[in-house]
């Protein structure tokens, strides 16, 4: 949960510099009204992921010349467009309790002007596409096969009925998410 | 406080019935249904009021001739000239008043003198207008004064009476006051019984309207008396309110049939012919059966809408229709039918003795047999769709539908099997009379129309007057004298002796050749024919009565139907084959050819006749008899069959409107998997059809027995009446296509691409 | 049977248009069903599932774009020949309501078969077949009133399957079940359907009725998102 939390934080931060170049401090406020759910980041662990995605070539610093290491700017970098791009289109493989990371994606979606919709359609077809095997599974399997399948099924299907009520109040958070 | 409670849920029944446009709808839809039910109640009310206070005019006119009245100071005299002009018949009297105080037929308040006349208000117009002046020269009198209301059958009757200084004694009735009082208290008292059972026959199709009136619109009332449930009320309490619903159309409905029967009778004061006019003061429902009226459809109303929620249960979230898997039980239907028969069974044996009892007997077991029929009709249309199979797909559905759920149908059709069985008996009945009596009487019309019977005025004398009338070709004479065997006492009975030429002479038989000095003899059914040269006397027997001889040339012939009284021995004699006999030849009739080129003949030979005597009778010769009044009766039955099969055929779209709109989602659904709109409409057909052809069968096996019967009774040759069958048989296929058609508009709508939206 | 489109698809609309009054329905609607799939159209409620499925069917006829099936437009046949079509190479399963109460449902089963002018004999013994086919064949002298939901559903289903029709329209199908009727309807449905080379078009919106499916097109205001179809 955490490493899924820590890889959505960079991409998240990513997304959010895919707007425009901003400070550390900017990113972290931005961050925790949109995404932290009552749980703000450390200033450690936005710092060290700036740094890291900074050594990865993803973002680069504009220097405000005499201001100290705070006041750097950050700005996003063609390559890390593409690797949000990327993160974007790519579906969530369905697991349990995957809300956050895909509502972070739906969001930086909306903010960067990409189609979210397409986005809950591409994990829709992924949550179908195992739930198909599930289903297949479960007409072969014997009757603790059977059970084991629906549980995961029916935790699907929550998940899935999430994305239709996300899909369908696409344009009323985007106007919330877009002041 | 409970009856407090109990209106309150009543009148929540009233406000519901009101509450929306389908509220409205239905409430119109009972409303008029009722309405038209009671609208013919009341006309059935209201009949027996009418024909009273008719029946008490004419009685208070009648002039009775009883035992003989001596002349006096309050005696008058009189006689009938009942006459014709063109289709119309005019009710005249001679009078005569012998005295200052005689009596003043009712409605009359001075006397006419002679020359003078008193006439109805619609002879007095008739009199005035273009269309009588062939009248005004009949009797040649002064109109003087109108007849009243108390004198007259109904405003439209033409009556007069004409004043005369000529009527004696012989020729005329003396009275000392006008009317009748000795009613037949027994056969009034049959009458009423038949009245009774053909009330019961008339009104069961419209209680069945009535009954089917009630239900419009019930679906809807169902599915909101389940929103009563879900809000607190209980089934009791939504019997209740469906009451106080039904209630409201119900009362409304009875104002409406008011309103229907005043519209009704009006129209009817303004066109029915001027023999059955009536007076608008007449049109009173008999009290007692109006208060019935008023009393009982409300209640029935209301028992219908209770007994048709006890087969379905209202429930919170819905409406459950009870199955009808439950059996028909055949064998206490059959308990009536069978009475029915038993009562009748003496008939096959020849009823001869028709006593009082006899009589009740039959209108007892008709009317149980009638009634059987309609307790019978549920079990036969349950067994027969039982058994039914196979056929295509509209069939089927049509077969299964009804199996499932006769009972709608039946309530529908078991009207119009007990109407249509009786109107069968009757008609058949009427058939058979109409055949014993308008068989081809074999009399010609090809040289003399009319015969004119005087009651005074010689020979020479009108002989004199008919020749000279305008459109009289020829008129010739026959006289009858009465012949008395001369030996045998025991042959006195009725021989006559007619006297008349070759010509009018074949009037009254058969006769194969003829010639001046020929004699024929026409034997009655039981009387033996005379041997040749039996000596007669011929007139009354006394002094100076001439006496004949039967020649031995005489010939029997066969009589010709219609103008030869059919008992006794009658002997047609020639002129010349009286051979010097003079017998007193003053009663004669008058046989009279028209042209027929001019049709105002007949009517300028009534004035002649008029001239020589008022009191003659003018009568066609008819090749048939009695035709008329029972081919209007037959068709007067056969409209009445139809009028009560379209009655049936609008209460049975209703119920396949009803059922059409409650099944939507199921039409659209075969028409999604490809069912032809053909197979819809045709099911629609066989589910009308099927339990209508089942009712009529029964009806007209039920009615044809009964005609059967009923004819034996009548000592009648048994015959059916193929074209009344086939009549009625028609008009229930044609209503039967008619209600169907008039579903078929609903059916398409309801298929439409589109209908598998409505969820 | 050469169809202008170079593709195997059996089934197709194109750039649909349909509006009830003044809602737009289907606006520029297009889709494949290919011979043998089971499709599944997803969706929220209104929006315009239904009535695609209602098109593709040929029972509403859209303003404007075309359907065809094996070759043919639909749009250019008169009514009685897509009545005819729907008899013989479609098959329909619906929510609720669609047995006739009175028929029983071996009766019910049998209808398409007679409608198409078998006889009355064969037609209840192939109707039987699949009923037995079904696990219904216990209720087959029941009238649908008193067969529960979840048989008189398979019984719909053998009704469907009856005339061994090339596509099969369900619509919600399983919408009144419970989960566990709803999951044997749909496993013995796609079963039988397999079995016979008959498409599917699927309009549910559960996903674990989709999940019966080989491949899924969602359906949002009136426009149609198809996921690709991969033999």
């Amino acid at each position: 949960m955490c490493i899924v939390i820590g890889m959505s934080v960079g991409f998240a931060l990513l997304g959010l510099l895919e707007s425009g170049p901003r400070h550390g401090y900017d990113l972290k406020r931005f961050y925790d009204e949109r995404f932290g759910h009552g749980r703000a980041l450390h200033y450690g662990q936005v710092y060290s992921t700036l740094a890291r995605l900074l050594k990865n070539g993803l973002v680069e610093v504009e220097s405000e010349p005499g201001d100290g290491p705070e006041r750097k700017r950050y700005a996003i970098t063609s390559a890390g467009v593409t690797d949000v791009a990327g993160w974007l289109a790519q579906p969530e493989k369905p697991e349990p309790y995957l809300q956050s990371t895909l509502y972070t994606k739906v969001v930086l979606a909306l903010l960067t002007g990409r189609d979210a919709a397409d986005l809950l359609d591409g994990q829709r077809a992924e949550h179908l596409r195992l739930m198909r095997e599930l289903t297949r599974r479960k007409s072969d399997g014997d009757l603790a096969d059977q059970l084991i399948c629906d549980h995961a099924l029916f935790h699907l299907e929550a998940d899935l009925r999430w994305l239709e009520l996300t899909a369908a109040r696409l344009d009323q958070l985007a106007d919330q998410v877009r002041p | 406080m409970r009856a407090g409670r109990w209106g309150g849920e009543l009148a929540l029944g009233v406000r519901l019935s009101v509450a929306g446009r389908s509220g409205w709808a239905r409430l119109a839809m009972i409303s008029v249904g009722v309405g038209l039910g009671v609208a013919m109640l009341l006309i059935a009310a209201t009949i027996p009021s009418l024909v009273a206070a008719r029946d008490a005019r004419l009685a208070a006119r009648a002039v009775v001739a009883a035992e003989p009245v001596p002349r006096g100071a309050d005696t008058l005299l009189t006689a009938a000239v009942d006459s014709h002009y063109r289709d119309r018949t005019i009710h005249g009297r001679l009078v005569r008043p012998e005295g200052a105080r005689a009596p003043l037929p009712p409605g009359v308040t001075r006397w006419p003198a002679p020359g003078e006349m008193v006439a109805s208000p619609a002879l007095a117009q008739l009199l005035t207008a273009e269309e009588g002046a062939l009248l005004r020269g009949r009797w040649g009198a002064r109109v003087v004064g109108t007849i009243g209301a108390p004198g007259l059958a109904g405003p439209g009757e033409y009556a007069f009476y004409l004043g005369s200084d000529r009527l004696t004694e012989d020729s005329a009735t003396r009275i000392r006051s006008f009317g009748t009082r000795d009613a037949d208290e027994g056969i009034a008292a049959i009458l009423l019984l038949l009245g009774a059972v053909g009330l019961v026959v008339l009104l069961l199709p419209v209680a069945v309207f009535l009954a089917t009136a009630v239900r419009f619109g019930g679906e809807a009332r169902d599915r909101q008396l389940a929103a009563l449930r879900l809000v607190g009320a209980d089934a009791a309490m939504t019997r209740r309110i469906a009451a106080g619903e039904t209630l409201a159309g119900a009362l409304l409905g009875l104002v409406a049939g008011g309103l229907l029967f005043l519209v009704a009778g009006l129209l009817a004061a303004r066109f029915v012919p001027a023999d059955l006019s009536f007076y608008l003061a007449d049109l009173r429902p008999a009290p007692a059966l109006a208060a019935l009226v008023v009393v009982l459809v409300p209640v029935a109303a209301v028992l219908v809408t209770v007994s048709s929620l006890r087969r379905v249960l209202v429930e919170p979230l819905g409406v459950v229709r009870r199955g009808g898997d439950r059996r028909r039980r055949l064998w206490w239907r059959l308990i009536l039918p069978v009475t029915g028969l038993g009562l009748l069974a003496p008939m096959f044996s020849g009823g001869s003795g028709l006593t009082d009892g006899f009589a009740y007997q039959v209108m007892a077991g008709v009317a149980a047999l009638l009634i059987g029929v309609a307790l019978l009709l549920p079990w036969l249309v349950a067994a027969a769709v039982r058994r039914l199979g196979g056929g295509g797909v509209a069939w089927q559905l049509a077969v299964r539908r009804l199996q499932l759920d006769s009972g709608t149908a039946v309530r529908a059709v078991s009207g119009i099997a007990v109407s249509v069985a009786a109107a069968i008996a009757v008609q058949g009945l009427l058939v058979a009379v109409q055949a014993q009596y308008t068989q081809e009487t074999g009399r010609d019309t090809g040289r003399f129309q009319v015969v004119v019977l005087p009651h005074a005025g010689t020979q020479e004398r009108w002989s004199a007057s008919l020749s000279t009338a305008s459109g009289v070709r020829a008129a010739d004479s026959v006289a009858q004298v009465t012949a008395t065997p001369a030996r045998s006492a025991a042959q006195a009975a009725g021989t006559r002796l007619k006297v008349g030429d070759c010509a009018v002479l074949r009037q009254l038989a058969a006769l194969d050749a003829c010639a001046d000095g020929d004699t024929f003899v026409v034997a009655g059914p039981n009387a033996a024919v005379p041997r040749a040269g039996s000596a007669y006397t011929l007139g009354e027997p006394g002094e100076r009565a001439p006496g004949w001889t039967l020649p031995a040339s005489a010939r029997t012939v066969p009589a010709v139907r219609g103008d030869l009284p059919q008992a006794g021995t009658t002997l047609l004699v020639t002129p010349a084959a009286l051979r010097g006999t003079r017998p007193d030849l003053s009663f004669f009739d008058l046989y009279v050819g028209l042209d027929p080129a001019d049709p105002d003949a007949l009517d300028r030979l009534r004035n002649a006749a008029a001239q020589v005597d008022p009191t003659a009778q003018v009568m066609l010769i008819q090749t048939r008899t009695v035709e008329e009044t029972l081919v209007g009766i037959r068709q007067g039955l056969l409209v009445g069959a139809t009028a009560l099969l379209l009655l049936i055929g609008a209460s049975m779209l209703v119920n396949i409107v009803e059922q059409l709109r409650e099944r939507r989602r199921l039409l659209a659904v075969l028409v999604a998997f490809g069912t032809p709109r053909a197979t819809l409409a045709g099911s629609v057909l066989y589910q009308m059809a099927i339990p209508v052809l089942l009712g009529l069968s029964l009806a007209v096996v039920t009615g044809a027995g009964l005609a059967a019967i009923l004819q034996a009774t009548a000592s009648a040759p048994i015959r059916f009446d193929w074209l009344g069958i086939g009549a009625t048989s028609g008009a229930a296929a044609l209503v039967i296509l008619l209600t169907t058609t008039a579903s078929l508009p609903l059916l398409w709508r309801l298929t439409k691409p589109g209908g598998l939206r409505s969820e | 049977m050469a169809s202008p489109m170079a593709d195997d698809a059996l089934l197709t609309a194109e750039d649909l248009h349909l509006s009830f009054g003044p809602t737009p329905a289907l606006s520029s609607a297009s889709l494949r069903v290919h011979a043998g799939e089971v499709l599944a159209l997803m969706g929220p409620s209104g929006s315009g599932k239904s009535t695609l499925l209602h098109c593709l069917a040929g029972i509403l006829s859209p303003d404007s774009g075309r359907v065809r099936f094996d070759g043919h437009d639909l749009s250019a046949m008169s009514d009685a020949r897509r009545s005819a079509l729907r008899r013989t190479e479609f098959g329909f399963v619906f929510q609720f309501g669609q047995l006739v109460p009175e028929l029983s449902c071996l009766e019910n089963v049998a209808l398409p078969l007679r409608l198409a002018g078998v006889g009355r004999r064969q037609a209840q013994r192939s109707a039987a077949e699949w009923l037995d086919r079904l696990e219904v064949a216990d209720v087959a002298g029941k009238r649908p009133g008193q067969a529960s939901g979840g048989q008189g559903q398979r019984v719909a289903v053998a009704r469907a399957l009856v005339t061994r029709p090339r596509v099969i329209f369900a619509d919600e199908p399983t919408g009144a079940l419970d989960s566990l009727n709803g999951e044997r309807v749909m496993r013995l449905f796609t079963a039988a359907a397999q079995q016979t080379g008959a498409a599917v078009v699927l309009v549910t919106h559960e996903a674990r009725v989709a999940a019966y499916s080989d491949r899924e097109a969602v359906v949002r205001d009136g426009r149609v998102r198809e996921q690709e179809y991969v033999r």
